[in-house]
């Protein structure tokens, strides 16, 4: 069963949600795939490493034009007669699996997290509080897969790198700017977020939560309060109607965990929580919890992650 | 500018989730079903801000049976100048892309907004394959969106930083925060809504090549291991020799 694996490599490095999606579709697979890709990137013969036999590029494509990247793959899907077509779940797959599902007239799973089970394939449903199990009765399958849902493979063979040599017409989205986010790590990608929420009573009070994150190599992350409030910036709103992460470790102080909150933050591997109410909602859905006044605790953390740090 | 919404019905966002018929259907009984929060606080009320500030009209498009009704006129209430519901019940992201690109199509819109994803499915799928089905460009997870003649700005939030595009109308773009900011329908609008035209156009022929087989709800979470406020300090111990995540 032939399975391709759209990637995008644009950045300096290949992303890890890359590496994933590889793995996932040779492991879906049984044997090597090809992995299709766009833009300049040197180092694609890497791919090898997770599964791909094959990496078809499309050389001096940088498009953000999710139509002219639907054509590069559905192209490849039909020069390689595939029946699965792997996707990332992030901003350039958004833009393109459901334009590929709907081409080929094809079922599409968005945001599996784990290989099928038979021929059902599971993914989150109701903001992370259920899943459910997505039967494709299509001929194709598009699946794009959740970030940190599978651990990357590190196997020993390369890729062998082929450059697309159709025709992906003209582009009629246009990039006219990157604003690049200040330092820091950013959240999408964090394995560890130290966020807070109203508990810090207000914005010049975040000093210390920056500190920390930034000792444990986090990024920082707030509740929708503090983004409404403009405490913080809209994009460190993580919540049902702010982005939904899955870090491995999720760190919240001052915040009480309501249901939409908790619905942003679920899928982290590891919750602890910090709050003066012991009451707190939060305490319920965390793996650690300090009840306690987040201007007292905080110090104590930031001093334990200096010793942590000075340790390793 | 011909604008027009796509809006879901959703459970409300403190709904107890809950399955029947072994698991393979969502228990409605006792929930209140809401205007999915990205279609209504970021779409639907960018649409609205578009339309009172260029002229034109905001129809929105719901595919479901008489029992979205309701939610629908929260969204006229809102503002919308008129409604369309396609009289099926929605199974899969393709079926329900299909019946709104064939309603949709040499209609003349000059936007198509949705909301990111939808807080049930969240499949973040229905607004790209509107687009790709009336061969438009299609930009998600805008979180701003600005038109200038028949120029649209879309700024969208990206590992790293923002994206700023540029693309000619007609384009369907999904919204997610920074958008807008929600409006809440006063008295006026709701009495209004009343009487707006909600019109039910019939299903058209569309593809069902996905369905959920069942659901279940995730694992319960193990106890919560507390720590002495003034031992703090242990947190980063234990997150770090224990749970291993830092």
């Amino acid at each position: 069963m032939s399975t391709i694996v759209f990637i995008d490599t644009r950045g300096k490095k290949i992303p890890k949600a890359a590496t994933e999606a590889v793995t996932y579709a040779h492991q879906l697979s049984g044997g090597p795939v090809t992995a299709v890709t766009f833009g300049d990137a040197t180092g694609l013969e890497a791919l090898g490493a997770y599964g791909a036999g094959k990496v078809v590029v499309a050389r001096g494509v940088n498009t953000v034009d999710g139509q002219q990247l639907t054509k590069l793959v559905v192209d490849v899907a039909s020069d390689q007669d595939a029946k699965n077509v792997v996707c990332m779940h992030d901003a350039t797959g958004r833009s393109v699996a459901p334009r590929v599902a709907a081409r080929l007239k094809a079922g599409h799973v968005a945001g599996a997290i784990a290989l099928p089970e038979g021929d059902l394939i599971k993914r989150n449903v109701f903001s992370g509080k259920a899943r459910s199990w997505v039967k494709v009765s299509s001929p194709v399958r598009v699946i794009s897969l959740m970030p940190n849902s599978i651990a990357p493979e590190q196997g020993e063979r390369t890729a062998t790198v082929e450059e697309y040599s159709g025709d992906l017409g003209e582009p009629r989205i246009a990039l006219k700017e990157v604003r690049k986010a200040g330092e820091g790590i950013p959240l999408p990608e964090a394995e560890i977020v130290v966020s807070a929420g109203r508990g810090m009573k207000g914005p010049e009070n975040w000093g210390p939560i920056e500190e920390l994150a930034r000792l444990l190599g986090a990024a920082t992350a707030c509740s929708r309060p503090v983004a409404d409030m403009h405490w913080r910036p809209h994009h460190e709103h993580v919540g049902q109607t702010g982005i939904a992460i899955r870090p491995n470790c999720y760190i919240a102080i001052g915040i009480s965990g309501a249901i939409q909150h908790l619905a942003g933050v679920n899928q982290s591997k590891v919750i602890a929580v910090i709050n003066k109410d012991p009451e707190a909602p939060f305490f319920k859905a965390a793996d650690y919890g300090i009840v306690g006044d987040a201007f007292e605790v905080l110090p104590k953390l930031i001093e334990a992650a200096k010793k942590l740090n000075a340790e390793h | 500018m011909k604008i027009l919404v796509l809006i879901s019905q959703v459970p409300d966002t403190t709904a107890r989730i809950a399955f029947t018929n072994d698991n393979t259907s969502y228990d409605t009984s006792g929930v209140q079903f809401i205007v999915n929060p990205y279609d209504e606080w970021y779409a639907l009320v960018r649409g609205l801000e578009l339309k009172e500030a260029n002229g034109g009209s905001v129809t929105t498009v719901t595919v479901g049976t008489a029992d979205t009704e309701p939610t629908i006129r929260k969204a006229l209430a809102i503002g919308a100048d008129e409604a369309v519901r396609i009289d099926v019940a929605p199974v899969d992201a393709l079926q329900v892309a299909e019946q709104i690109a064939a309603f949709a199509t040499d209609k003349g819109y000059d936007l198509v907004l949705a909301g990111k994803e939808t807080i049930d499915y969240n499949g973040s799928q229905v607004a790209g394959m509107v687009a790709e089905l009336l061969d438009l460009p299609y930009v998600p997870l805008a979180s701003k969106l600005d038109i200038a003649g028949a120029t649209a700005t879309v700024e969208r939030d990206v590992a790293g930083g923002v994206e700023v595009l540029e693309v000619q109308l007609p384009l369907v773009v999904s919204a997610s925060k920074g958008m807008a900011e929600q409006r809440i329908p006063n008295m006026r609008g709701i009495m209004a809504a009343r009487t707006k035209p909600l019109n039910v156009v019939p299903a058209a022929e569309a593809d069902h090549v996905a369905a959920t087989a069942r659901f279940e709800l995730p694992p319960p979470k193990g106890t919560c291991k507390m720590i002495p406020a003034e031992d703090a300090g242990q947190l980063i111990e234990l997150l770090h020799s224990e749970a291993k995540v830092i």
